[in-house]
C-alpha cells in the first residue's frame, strides 16, 4: 500500500534514515519521513502521505498526525509553492522585522499564514527563533536563509522567484 | 530486613517502601493522599500535569511525586507551604484554560478537577484574557467529547496506546493549539474504548448515552456482574430512582482489573427499551391477550399438562447460557420434574458427539490472571478480542512480555498485537491444519499417541508454519491451547478438540476452553444439559441436544431468555420448530414482532439488574449479586417465574422462598467445582474431512450475542454488529463478477435469500462469512456448510 502512495525516491531516502536507528525503532525517521515527503508533494501534507508514512514506518496514523501537526515546519494543508518566513523574534523584532512582515504582506496582499491566489507564495507564520540572530532582520525561503534585510532586498529577492 | 525494602518518611510518618517505587504509589499506599491528574496506577507515568508536586527535603524544587523514585531516608512533605504552594500555582495554571462550565457538564460531582480545585484553586481568577474553545469531535456513538474542557493529561491517548492496543486518540498540535483527538473524522473502534470516560479526569469525554440524563450525586452505586461474556467482569450499576443510569468497572484485580468491555458498559440501554414485556400474555385464538400471572399459569398448566400427560418427550427446553446458575438449575429440575430430559443450554453448537466424556464444565484451563505469565498461545476458532475482550487484554499483557501467540481461524481477524504466525484457512480445513500440526509435535516430542489419533494423521503434510505452533508449544514454558467460540460451534468441534487434546499432551501445554456466555460453566454444572444432571452426574436417559430438539419438532417448547430464530445454531431450523410447535412458552424480558408470530404463552423476567443469582465464569469462579433495581412492572426474576410455573404444574419440590435457597441446594449437589479439562483422547472418526465447494462460515459479532445486547440502541450503532451482508473475498467476487454495489442471492438447503454484498478479504477462499443473529438470514439455516452464491440480476 504505502508503496504505492510514496515515491521510489521518497522511499529510498527514508530507507537511508533508517539505517541509522535500532530496527525496533523504526518510528526514528518520521521526521525525515514527513520531511522528504512534504517536499515532494508541493510543501504540504495530505492525510493520505501520512497514512503512507505510518503504515512504511509501521506506526499509528494518529501518530504521524501529531508528530506533522506538532512541528512547524510541516504544513497540513495545501500552500504555495515558495514558502517565506520572516523571522519576527527578539533579535530580529529589534531590527525592524516588524516592518519586514507588513512589507511582505502589502506585496503580496495576503496576511501571515495565507498563499497567494496564484499559488505562487506561502507566507509563513514563523513562530520560532530562525538562529540567525546575528543577520537579524532575516527570513527563510524554501529553506534558504537570508539575512541584514532591506525593504528593497526583500522585493528583490521576492520578484526573482517563480 | 529484606535489602529492597527502604524507609521513607512522609508528613513526619516513617513509611517503609520498596526501592524503585514512585512516591505517588507509596503514599497511595499508605492513604495519605497527594493530588494528581495525569497518574494513574494502570498507565506509565507521563508526569506532565504538575498537580503531585511535593516538597522533598534536600531537593532545590518540589519534585512531582508521580515521578520521583523513593530513596532511603527521604523525608516528604506533602501539606508544606512549599507544597502547597506549587500545587495552587499548577491549578492556577490549569484553570487558565478551562470553561469552569460545571452545571452542564456530566462530570460535575465527580470530576477530579473540581474536587481539586475545591481545594487548591483560588476564588478569583487573574486571568482576563481570552479562553482558548475547542470545537467537539465525533468519536462515535459511546463516547461524547467536550474538548474544551481537556487538560491534556493524556490518560485517553496512553489507554488507547498501552491498554487497548490501539492507538486512536492523540495530541494534535502543540502549546495552546494542542487538542485531544482522532485527527480525521472518525469513530474509535476500540472494544475497551469506554473506559476513557472513567480515566478522563474531567468532563472532555463522557458517556454519550448517559449525557444529561442524571447528576451523579442523584444516583446510588450497587454491585454486579456483567451478564455478558464468560469472563463475568464485576460492574458498578448507577441507579436513579428504580432506573440503572448506566455502568462503570467495579475493580477486581483477579478477573477484569479496572476495566471492563464496552458490551458490559452500555447493555443496560436494553432493560429500559421499547421491547420490554412487561406483563404476561397469552394468546387466544391468534389475537394477544394481556393477563395476570396466574391466568397464563392456569393456560400453560391446561395445554402443557395435556401434551405432558400424553409423551412428556414432546417437551423441549432451550435456556440461555446468560441465566443465573439458580435458574439453569431450576429449568431442568423443571424440565425433569415433568419427565424429560431434553435441555439443553448450548445453544449455537452443532457436534455433540462424545459429549458424555466431556469433562465437567468447559474450563479455561488457567485463571484470567495466569494469562500473564503464558509464553506461547495457540488459539484455535477464537476472535478473542471481541469474545472475551478482558481475556484478550491479558493476552496482550503476555505479548509485551515476549510470549508468542498463534491462531488458527477461519476469518483473518484482526488482533492488537502482533501474531507469531497464523492459518487462515475454511473450516474444513482448520481439522486438517490440527492435524498437521499434532503430527509435528508427534515429531517433536516422540511420544505414543492413541492408534486411533495416529491412523487419522498419516500422511499429512507439515507445513513450516504447523512446525513452528508445534515448536513454540513444545519449547516454551507455560504455554495452552484454547479452542474458541468458532471451535465450539464448528461442525467437527469434537475432533477439533481431540486434536487439541492431543496437542497439549505431547507439547505439555495446558487445555482451555474460551466459552461463550457469562454462565456457560454455570449451565454445565447446574445441568442444563440433556446427558448431564447437577454436579455432573451422568443422566441415565440422554434427552435430545439443543440441535434435536429443533430438529425433532416438538410439540411443546419452553424457551427461558432464547430467541431461537437468532440465537441457535440452524436459524431456519429453529424458526421452523417454533411455529410448527402446538405450545410455545418464552420467559423473556423482552418480546420481539418475530416472537408473537410463533410464542402462545409470554411470561416477563427479570434483566440482570433486576435479579439476584450467581453466575460461573470461565475459570469456575462463582459470583454471586442481588437485584439493584426491581423488575418492571409484572416482571419476575426467572427463577421466581420457574418456582411459580413448576407449582402450578404439581412439580415437587419447588418450595423455594428466595434464591438463595435455591442456591444453597445447586451448591451443594455441585460440591466442589473441579477444573479439569483433562480426557483420554482417542477418536473413532477415521477419515479427515473432505469438502470441495463453497462454505459457509458464521460468527456472532460481539454486540449480537444475546437478547440484551440486540437491544442496546448505542451498542447497534457500533461496527460490532451484523451487517446482513455476505462477505466474501476479492476473488471470489470477481469469480461471481460481485461488488458491493450488487445483490448476491445466496442459497443454502433450499433457501434462497437476497443479500447485500460485502468485499472482505479477511475471509479466505471458496468461503461466505455471514454474521449470526441478523433478521435477514434467519432463512438460511445452519451456521456452517456448504452454500451458493449468485449474482441477483435485479
Ligand atoms: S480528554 Fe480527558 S483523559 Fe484525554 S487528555 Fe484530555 S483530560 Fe486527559
Ligand atoms: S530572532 Fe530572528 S533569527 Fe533569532
Ligand atoms: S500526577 Fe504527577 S505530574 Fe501529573
Amino acid at each position: 500500500m504505502a508503496e504505492t502512495i510514496l515515491s521510489k525516491k521518497t522511499c529510498k531516502e527514508i530507507d537511508l534514515w533508517l539505517k541509522k536507528y535500532p530496527k525496533d525503532q523504526k518510528q526514528s525517521a518520521v521526521l525525515a519521513a514527513l520531511r522528504e515527503v512534504q517536499h515532494e508533494n508541493k510543501g504540504y501534507l495530505t492525510t493520505e502521505l501520512m497514512d503512507a508514512v505510518a503504515d512504511y514506518l509501521g506506526m499509528s496514523k494518529i501518530a504521524v498526525y501529531e508528530v506533522a501537526s506538532f512541528y512547524s515546519m510541516f504544513e497540513t494543508k495545501p500552500v504555495g509553492r515558495n514558502s517565506v518566513s520572516v523571522c519576527t523574534n527578539i533579535s530580529c523584532m529589534l531590527m525592524g522585522s516588524d516592518e519586514i512582515v507588513k512589507h511582505v504582506e502589502n506585496k503580496l496582499g495576503i496576511k501571515t499564514g495565507e498563499s497567494t491566489k496564484d499559488g505562487k507564495f506561502f507566507l509563513k507564520c514563523e513562530e520560532e527563533c530562525l538562529a540567525a540572530c546575528c543577520g537579524g532582520p532575516m527570513m527563510m525561503i524554501n529553506h534558504k536563509y537570508y539575512e541584514n534585510l532591506t525593504l528593497n532586498k526583500v522585493d528583490e529577492i521576492l520578484d526573482n522567484l517563480d | 530486613m529484606d535489602d529492597k525494602k527502604i524507609n521513607i518518611t512522609v508528613d513526619g510518618r516513617e513509611i517503609s517502601a520498596d526501592k524503585g517505587q514512585m512516591l505517588i504509589e507509596v503514599t497511595d499506599k499508605n492513604d495519605i493522599y497527594i493530588p494528581r491528574f495525569c497518574y494513574h496506577k494502570k498507565l506509565t507515568v507521563a508526569a506532565n500535569c504538575r498537580m503531585c508536586l511535593v516538597d522533598v527535603e534536600k531537593a532545590p524544587k518540589p519534585l512531582p511525586a508521580c515521578s520521583t523514585p523513593v530513596m532511603d531516608g527521604m523525608v516528604v512533605r506533602t501539606q508544606s507551604k512549599l507544597a502547597i504552594d506549587a500545587q495552587k500555582s499548577v491549578m492556577e495554571f490549569l484553570l487558565i484554560n478551562h470553561p469552569l462550565d460545571c452545571p452542564i457538564c456530566d462530570q460535575g460531582g465527580e470530576c477530579e478537577l473540581q474536587d481539586l480545585a475545591m481545594g487548591y484553586g483560588s476564588d478569583v481568577s487573574r486571568y482576563q484574557e481570552r479562553k482558548r474553545v475547542v470545537v467537539d469531535k465525533n468519536i462515535g456513538p459511546l463516547i461524547q467529547t467536550d474538548l474544551t474542557r481537556c487538560i491534556h493529561c493524556t490518560r485517553c491517548v496512553r489507554f488507547g496506546e498501552e491498554i487497548a492496543g490501539l492507538r486512536e486518540l492523540g495530541a494534535t498540535g502543540r502549546g495552546e493549539n494542542m487538542e485531544i483527538g482522532t485527527y480525521i473524522e472518525k469513530s474509535v473502534t476500540s472494544e475497551l474504548s469506554g473506559n476513557v470516560i472513567d480515566l478522563c479526569p474531567v468532563g472532555a469525554l463522557t458517556s454519550k448515552p448517559f449525557r444529561y440524563s442524571a447528576r451523579t450525586w442523584e444516583l446510588v452505586q450497587r454491585n454486579t456482574v456483567a451478564p455478558h461474556d464468560s469472563v463475568g467482569s464485576n460492574i458498578h450499576l448507577h441507579v436513579k430512582g428504580d432506573t440503572v443510569k448506566r455502568v462503570v468497572p467495579a475493580e477486581n484485580e483477579a478477573i477484569n482489573e479496572t476495566w471492563i468491555s464496552d458490551r458490559d458498559r452500555f447493555s443496560y440501554e436494553a432493560i429500559n427499551c421499547d421491547d420490554r414485556l412487561h406483563y404476561p400474555m397469552v394468546k387466544v385464538d391468534g389475537v394477544w391477550q394481556q393477563v395476570e400471572w396466574q391466568e397464563a399459569l392456569d393456560f400453560i398448566q391446561k395445554e402443557l399438562g395435556a401434551i405432558i400427560d400424553d409423551d412428556p418427550s414432546q417437551l423441549g427446553a432451550l435456556v440461555s447460557p446468560s441465566l443465573t446458575l439458580e435458574e439453569l438449575y431450576l429449568s431442568q429440575k423443571l424440565l425433569r420434574g415433568l419427565g424429560s430430559n431434553n435441555i439443553d443450554c448450548r445453544l449455537k453448537q452443532i457436534d455433540f458427539s462424545e459429549q458424555v466424556s466431556t469433562p465437567l464444565f468447559p474450563w479455561l484451563g488457567q485463571s484470567i490472571v495466569d494469562f500473564e505469565e503464558n509464553q506461547a498461545v495457540f488459539l484455535i476458532g477464537s476472535n478473542v478480542r471481541k469474545d472475551q475482550p478482558i481475556i484478550n487484554h491479558r493476552l496482550r499483557k503476555a505479548v509485551v512480555n515476549g510470549a508468542s501467540v498463534m491462531v488458527l481461524n477461519p476469518v483473518d481477524y484482526d488482533f492488537n498485537f502482533s501474531l507469531h504466525c497464523k492459518s487462515i484457512v475454511a473450516p474444513n480445513d482448520m481439522v486438517s491444519e490440527l492435524a498437521s500440526v499434532l503430527r509435528a509435535a508427534v515429531k517433536l516430542s516422540n511420544k505414543n499417541i492413541d492408534s486411533s489419533i495416529k491412523k487419522l494423521i498419516t500422511g499429512v503434510s507439515i507445513g513450516e508454519t504447523h512446525k513452528e505452533i508445534a515448536q513454540q508449544l513444545f519449547n516454551s514454558e507455560n504455554t495452552i491451547i484454547l479452542l474458541g467460540n468458532l471451535s465450539t460451534t464448528h461442525p467437527q468441534f469434537t475432533l477439533l478438540r481431540t486434536l487439541a487434546g492431543v496437542i497439549s499432551k505431547l507439547t505439555r501445554s495446558k487445555l482451555g476452553y474460551l466459552s461463550e456466555s457469562v454462565n456457560t460453566s454455570g449451565g454445565w454444572l447446574a445441568g442444563a444439559l440433556p446427558h448431564r444432571l447437577a454436579g455432573g452426574a451422568d443422566c441415565s436417559k440422554i434427552g435430545l441436544n439443543s440441535s434435536e430438539i429443533i430438529a425433532k419438532k416438538l410439540k411443546a417448547y419452553l424457551l427461558v431468555s432464547v430467541e431461537p430464530e437468532l440465537d441457535c445454531w440452524d436459524t431456519n431450523a429453529a424458526h421452523q420448530a417454533m411455529k410448527n410447535a402446538d405450545l410455545v412458552i418464552m420467559f423473556s424480558a423482552f418480546q420481539s414482532k418475530s416472537v408473537k408470530d410463533y410464542a402462545n404463552v409470554l411470561l416477563p423476567i427479570a434483566t440482570y439488574a433486576e435479579n439476584s443469582g450467581a453466575y460461573i465464569n470461565n475459570e469456575g469462579v462463582t459470583q454471586r449479586f442481588s437485584n439493584a433495581v426491581p423488575p418492571q412492572c409484572e416482571a419476575l426474576p426467572a427463577w421466581k417465574a420457574l418456582k411459580n410455573t413448576a407449582n402450578c404444574l404439581g412439580v415437587d419440590g419447588f418450595n423455594y422462598e428466595s434464591s438463595d435457597v435455591i442456591y444453597d441446594e445447586v451448591i451443594n449437589i455441585i460440591d466442589e467445582i473441579k477444573r479439569d479439562n483433562y480426557q483420554d483422547w482417542s477418536t473413532n472418526v477415521t477419515s479427515l474431512p473432505k469438502v470441495r465447494g463453497l462454505q459457509r462460515i458464521t460468527e456472532t459479532p460481539m454486540n449480537m450475542i444475546d437478547p440484551l445486547t440486540r437491544r442496546a440502541t448505542s451498542l447497534q450503532n457500533t461496527r460490532d454488529v451484523s451487517d446482513g451482508s455476505i462477505h466474501i473475498n476479492t476473488s471470489l467476487a470477481n469469480k461471481n463478477k460481485l461488488s458491493e454495489v450488487d445483490m448476491a442471492l445466496v442459497y443454502q438447503a433450499e433457501k434462497e435469500v437476497q443479500m447485500t454484498v460485502e468485499i472482505d478479504d479477511r475471509v479466505p477462499d471458496n468461503c461466505v462469512l455471514i454474521q449470526s443473529s441478523h433478521p435477514s438470514q434467519i432463512e438460511l439455516g445452519g451456521a456452517f456448510g456448504s452454500i451458493k452464491i449468485k449474482r441477483s440480476k435485479a
